[in-house]
């Protein structure tokens, strides 16, 4: 990759290298920070190494407009969380909060600046179907067409997207962090008896640190898009440096990593941070995490370095595109086996857009109130 | 440099190169296209505009056709910042308008440095009338034909109000976008008024846009400080009729109509509420322009005239204090 492209992680690893950068490359690095989704996170960075006064005139509207978004987000997911975890006492079990509202509640430095796209919790398994009719009550609707419904319900780690019908916020109820149907099967009983009590929520829990950084880095290894890529590299890269302060951090996230099966992407996620971010991950860490053999990690370098790097016109080669195919049917081989993924891709290919094609045809067609109104005036 | 200094084969090559950057009030915008068509009318409606020259762009904007079949059959344009395409592709001949509209979007939906209010705003003798309006309210009818009568064009559909300074309104003279039959009234009431491309069939009717004046353009980013709040609707047939409207009401509507207040919180409302400190409110109903427009003048003058009274009176005052 050219150093362009890598520029975003440069400037994020380093915040020092923003003073006296030339506006040419400002104008380069807001861009590609505003499509991963960072440009409140570069506000943060900004703020807490006092380099305020180093950002052009030019360049500070829009990192002030991102800090507001970013502040707003945050009180939003805090509302939220209330609301739901307010709702969910009834069951009288843990709620895990995961991800990015995890952070916020748990006040991580992770947290700082963040954009959220959706709420994620986790549930026990048997307590998954009182929790959406509690939800559901509460205005909280699964969405998604009849297919996509029943293949969540059936393999996936979690329910099909709900949404509150007012204020459109998405929620993830989930009940493991990986498919069912995965190949690697983490316990989540074993997370459930980790998890970590919230001060002011008698039921929220969060992950602990581990398995906080391991879960962080399956769901990114193991993504299909990597929309979120460059986003979710640096929530890595800050919760490592942030458990980091404790010593005894380190072991027990490689022997924890050992435990839940989930050194390969534990090991994808300490080369990453290290290699893009400059995280600071010792040797004896990096050592014991489970390195594929050197001609599949090679290969893994190139894939994963296309597909992390800011999703913009500006960090694309002529490989990019290849990589990511490459990654969207890995992503797919390790979710779930040829059997089932076989007919899942077909449906996604040809009958998908068949029914959606059919569903939109159908809302063009139903009778609007006005419609109904003039109808019946001319009767 | 302005614009219309370019040749439109000049502007052409820069747009289908490295670009062209150019100020539209407080922002630099750097726009790239492979459209044959565009130069011509951005050279048409943004011809007064200064060209930037520095390397910073606010929003980097790219019109292009899609890949595709549609490349011949019913060819298309699509709208695309930075590789994200916010809208649906659009037919080609609706070029211009999409880029007006993707430029909206850019705006309103990443410049919280503002509060946004979706209301056209013009100036005389410094003082801002804001008019807030739903989409068929006349708003931009009126809007042309108070600029076309020489008052100074702030906005036409993105108010942006000072975080900053209170009450301010800062000029983000754009061209004035015109819908369906209103397109022939002003066409009729101002025919010195430069006329864009028309796009038929779109999501709002026919579009064509109105040129904002030169000397709006030149005083693009300069603020006027906000003194009427008026919410005008069209009423084919009636007379003039501006009644006075409360306050608390016009600040709901007005929060109503922003962009952004949800996601400024206190901030906004601080802005939102010196606004409503400065406006008298009124609603208004009209037909002719001809007739509504020195109403409008008298009111404002009048209105120029009291705040003075009210300065006057206030710095007396500290006078004696003092």
């Amino acid at each position: 990759m050219d150093k362009q492209a890598l520029l975003l992680f440069s400037l994020l690893a380093n915040p020092r290298q923003m003073v006296g950068l030339d506006l040419q490359t400002w104008d380069v690095f807001i861009r590609q920070a505003r499509n991963a989704d960072l440009l409140g996170r570069v506000y943060e960075l900004v703020a807490e190494h006092q380099l305020f006064d180093d950002v052009p005139l030019p360049v500070r509207p829009h990192l002030l407009s991102a800090r507001r978004v970013a502040r707003r987000h945050s009180a939003m997911v805090r509302f939220e969380l209330g609301n739901l975890l307010g709702i969910l006492t009834k069951l009288e079990t843990p709620i895990v909060v995961l991800k990015g509202a995890a952070y916020v509640l748990a006040g991580l430095p992770a947290a700082a600046g963040r954009v959220f796209s959706d709420i994620d919790l986790m549930v026990a398994k048997d307590r998954l179907d009182e929790a959406e009719k509690l939800l559901k009550v509460q205005a909280w609707i699964a969405s998604a067409n009849s297919y996509d419904d029943k293949y969540y319900r059936k393999w996936m780690h979690e329910l099909p997207p709900l949404q509150h019908l007012k204020r459109h916020t998405l929620l993830d109820l989930h009940h493991a962090i990986l498919p069912q149907t995965a190949r690697l099967k983490p316990n989540s009983a074993e997370l459930f008896t980790a998890a970590v009590p919230v001060d002011g929520y008698p039921n929220a829990f969060v992950l602990c640190p581990e398995d906080m950084v391991l879960h962080s880095a399956t769901h990114l290894f193991q993504d299909d898009e990597f929309k979120h890529g460059a986003r979710d590299l640096v929530d890595l890269d800050s919760l490592l440096r942030h458990f980091a302060k404790d010593e005894a951090f380190w072991p027990r996230l490689v022997q924890r990593g050992e435990v839940m099966g989930l050194s390969r992407p534990l090991y994808y996620a300490l080369r990453f941070c290290q290699r893009l971010l400059a995280t600071p991950v010792p040797e004896s860490a990096m050592a014991q995490a489970a390195r594929p053999a050197r001609p599949l990690a090679f290969c893994m370098d190139k894939l994963f370095e296309r597909a992390l790097v800011a999703d913009h016109p500006l960090c694309v080669d002529r490989f990019t595109g290849l990589a990511k195919w490459l990654l969207y049917i890995r992503s797919h081989y390790l979710r779930m086996p040829f059997h089932l993924l076989l007919p899942h891709l077909f449906h996604k290919a040809f009958i998908s857009p068949i029914n959606a094609r059919r569903e939109e045809k159908k809302a063009e067609n139903r009778p609007t109130i006005e419609g109904l109104i003039a109808e019946n005036k001319a009767k | 440099m302005i614009v219309a200094d370019y040749s439109e084969q000049a502007l052409q090559d820069l747009i289908a190169g490295s670009g062209l950057r150019f100020e539209v009030g407080p922002f630099t915008v750097c726009l790239q296209s492979s459209l044959d068509k565009l130069a011509a009318d951005i050279r048409l409606m943004y011809g007064a505009y200064s060209v930037s020259t520095q390397p910073f762009a606010d929003f980097h904007v790219r019109l292009d056709q899609p890949f595709g079949l549609r490349r011949w059959f019913r060819p298309q344009t699509n709208f695309t910042q930075d590789g994200r395409t916010p809208f649906k592709p659009l037919p080609l001949d609706q070029s211009f308008a999409m880029f007006e509209w993707g430029l909206n979007w850019c705006v309103s939906s990443q410049s919280h440095q503002y509060l946004i209010v979706h209301a056209a705003v013009v100036e005389r003798g410094g003082l801002a009338l804001i008019m807030p309006a739903p989409p068929g309210s006349g708003k931009s009818t009126l809007c042309a034909g108070l600029v076309a009568r020489g008052w100074r064009l702030l906005t036409d559909e993105l108010a942006l109000i000072s975080l900053e300074l209170p009450g301010e309104v800062i000029a983000l003279p754009r061209p004035v976008s015109l819908k369906n039959e209103s397109i022939e009234v002003i066409r009729k009431f101002a025919p010195q008024q430069v006329m864009g491309p028309i796009a038929h069939d779109t999501a709002k009717g026919t579009v064509a846009h109105m040129a904002a004046p030169r000397e709006s353009v030149q005083r693009g980013g300069e603020t006027a400080a906000s003194r009427l709040l008026i919410f005008p609707k069209y009423t084919p047939g009636s007379s003039t009729q501006i009644t006075p409207r409360q306050k608390a009401a016009s600040f709901m509507e007005l929060a109503d109509q922003s962009f952004n207040f949800n996601i400024l919180g206190e901030l906004g409302f601080q802005a939102l509420r010196q606004v409503l400190d400065n406006c008298d409110c009124y609603d208004l109903s009209y037909s002719d322009l001809d007739d509504v427009i020195p109403e409008l003048e008298q009111l404002i003058d009048k209105s120029g005239e009291s705040a003075e009274l009210v300065g006057a009176l206030v710095n007396s005052t500290a006078a004696v204090d003092g």
